[in-house]
């Protein structure tokens, strides 16, 4: 089914360490992220899949004590060179965590936010991109008649919903996305879902996972970690029907983590 | 005997406990209002609010002192808070790395619990001395060193609360450092930083010590930061330990005054930022 789509690399991952201070959490990651597809990263917890999300957009670079070794290309630059200017890397790589984070501030404002940091637009084309965004997030019908309001008066889904048109709003290449469904309920996380398979088309999507039916059920390729380690990349549907390693094997099939 | 049962009265022994210890509390707070209430209310009158300090056996009021109070207090906390707000800043936010921002969060600590008498004779050494006179300047800088304390210690407090993964967020999307502080953080905990402002007004209006030896006190109108400085805590001070009853009366009033006026703040802000806060 990927057949007609091109394989190019969006992101090639060479020989990354990645340390918490002295704890050694991921080790040697060779991984090369297929552009316009969804790349799923499974594991039990502490495994270093959110880790190795975090390193895509140089988040680690806010706390002092975290460092990343190797590299990171994307598109022909090492990201991890020191080099890049972070937030433009990051207007390129949209990210959306765990639990919503709308900011404190009106649900236009919310999407408005990114998009004034790159770039300057008048007024009626910042409405056009802010209607665009959250169309694409599937989230304007519900919010049309109150733009205005506090973006921390959504509910949950809706939040995270929200985040998600906030990170594409910027029109990124890459969207990262870290357990985005875990904290909502299951009618919310099939519409994230539906979600990350429509934005499939124009965006090189990376989800890190809990749920395997959900890696499964969105993702074209699949990488299983544990304990900082790749034990073994491929496309999801010889992941999880024949995979080649036993661990993967055991963990997919619910015999451990 | 019943776990049950059991429970069911080790709560209710705490619960008469802590409500015991709440009475306690109120019950000298309570008495406290009703002295001033009862001594300072029925000499309120228009003179209080027209009227200089008198001397004694004469018709007066606390307008100068009022005034005093008032200049010195907004000069104080229009100096303090922008300084404590960027140092709540600095150490919530950039202090993650290296020592400068453990020190300056120990001083700040000294210097919170530090006695303001002594902040009083600092200002007193280093400005009244070299000055050689009192002046509402010299007082509103003493109470600016109060403020400065409290208004970093809430603000990073407050900071500390916002989650880090809000912080992510906005330089996820490519947002400079001082972006997400301004619009991201700032925002989030900007109920709790007024709060923190608050705190240290109140603080300051009772305060007699620091003023007592920098401003000083005024017999007469004036509106001359330059010039020594007439205030509530100090005049309340002088007309107790003199032996004239209207003398006391206005003593009285003063007291009252500052003690509503920052009751009156304290419900007004809490009013203000409940309104908007409710959508959180």
């Amino acid at each position: 089914m990927e057949s007609t789509k091109s394989q190019k690399a969006k992101i090639e991952v060479r020989n990354l360490d990645f340390y918490y201070g002295k704890y050694h959490a991921l080790r040697s990651i060779n991984l090369s992220i297929p552009e316009k597809m969804v790349t799923a990263f499974i594991g039990p917890s502490g495994c270093g899949k959110s880790t190795l999300l975090r390193t895509m957009n140089c988040m680690y670079s806010l706390y002092p004590h975290q460092r990343a070794a190797g590299e990171i290309v994307i598109d022909g630059e090492n990201i991890l060179d020191g080099k890049r200017d972070l937030n433009s890397l990051r207007a390129r790589i949209g990210m959306v965590f765990q639990k919503p984070t709308p900011f404190p501030m009106s649900i236009y404002d919310n999407i408005a936010f990114g998009v004034k940091l790159h770039e300057r637009l008048n007024r009626s084309d910042m409405d056009d991109r802010v209607e665009w965004a959250l169309k694409k997030a599937a989230l304007w019908d519900e919010v049309k008649d109150k733009l205005k309001q506090n973006g921390n008066s959504l509910s949950g889904g809706q939040q995270q919903r929200l985040c998600i048109a906030r990170g594409i709003a910027v029109k990124p290449e890459v969207l990262l996305l870290d357990e985005p469904a875990s904290a909502l309920d299951p009618i919310s996380t099939a519409k994230v879902e539906e979600l990350i398979t429509e934005l499939k088309d124009d965006y090189t999507i990376v989800i890190v996972t809990h749920n395997m039916q959900q890696a499964a059920r969105v993702s074209d390729y699949t990488a299983y970690l544990y304990l900082g380690e790749l034990i073994e990349f491929g496309e999801t549907t010889s992941i999880f029907t024949t995979p080649k390693q036993k661990a993967t094997e055991d963990y997919i099939t619910g015999r451990f983590g | 005997m019943n776990l049950y049962t059991k429970r069911r009265i080790i709560n209710a022994v705490n619960l008469s406990l802590s409500m015991a210890a709440m009475a306690f509390g109120l019950f000298w707070l309570g008495w406290i209002l009703w002295t001033l209430i009862d001594h300072g209310f029925s000499s309120i009158s228009m003179d209080v609010f027209t009227k200089i300090t008198p001397a004694p056996g004469s018709n007066g009021g606390l307008l100068n002192a009022i005034a005093g109070s008032l200049f010195m207090t907004v000069a104080g906390i229009a100096i303090g808070t922008p300084i404590g707000i960027f140092a709540g800043i600095y150490l919530a936010e950039y202090g993650q790395r290296g020592w400068l921002a453990p020190a300056t969060r120990f001083i700040n600590d000294i210097l919170l619990s530090a006695p303001s008498l002594v902040i009083g004779l600092f200002v007193y050494q280093i400005f009244v001395a070299s000055t050689h006179h009192f002046s509402g300047w010299a007082g509103s800088f003493a109470l600016a060193l109060i403020v400065i304390p409290v208004v970093v210690r809430t603000t990073e407090n407050m900071l500390k609360l916002v989650p880090n993964s809000l912080r992510e967020a906005a330089a996820a999307l490519g947002a400079h450092q001082w972006r997400v502080i301004l619009f991201v953080t700032l925002r989030a905990s900007k109920a709790g930083i007024v709060t923190g402002i608050l705190l240290a007004l109140s603080r300051i209006s009772g305060e007699t010590a620091p003023l007592l030896f920098t401003a000083l006190n005024n017999s007469f109108w004036n509106a001359n930061m330059n010039a020594p400085m007439a205030n509530l805590p100090v005049v309340i001070f002088q007309f107790t330990m003199s032996p004239y009853d209207d003398w006391h009366k206005l003593a009285w009033v003063g007291a009252l005054l500052i003690t509503f006026g920052v009751l009156g703040l304290n419900i007004l802000t809490r009013v203000l930022f409940r309104s908007k806060t409710n959508l959180h």
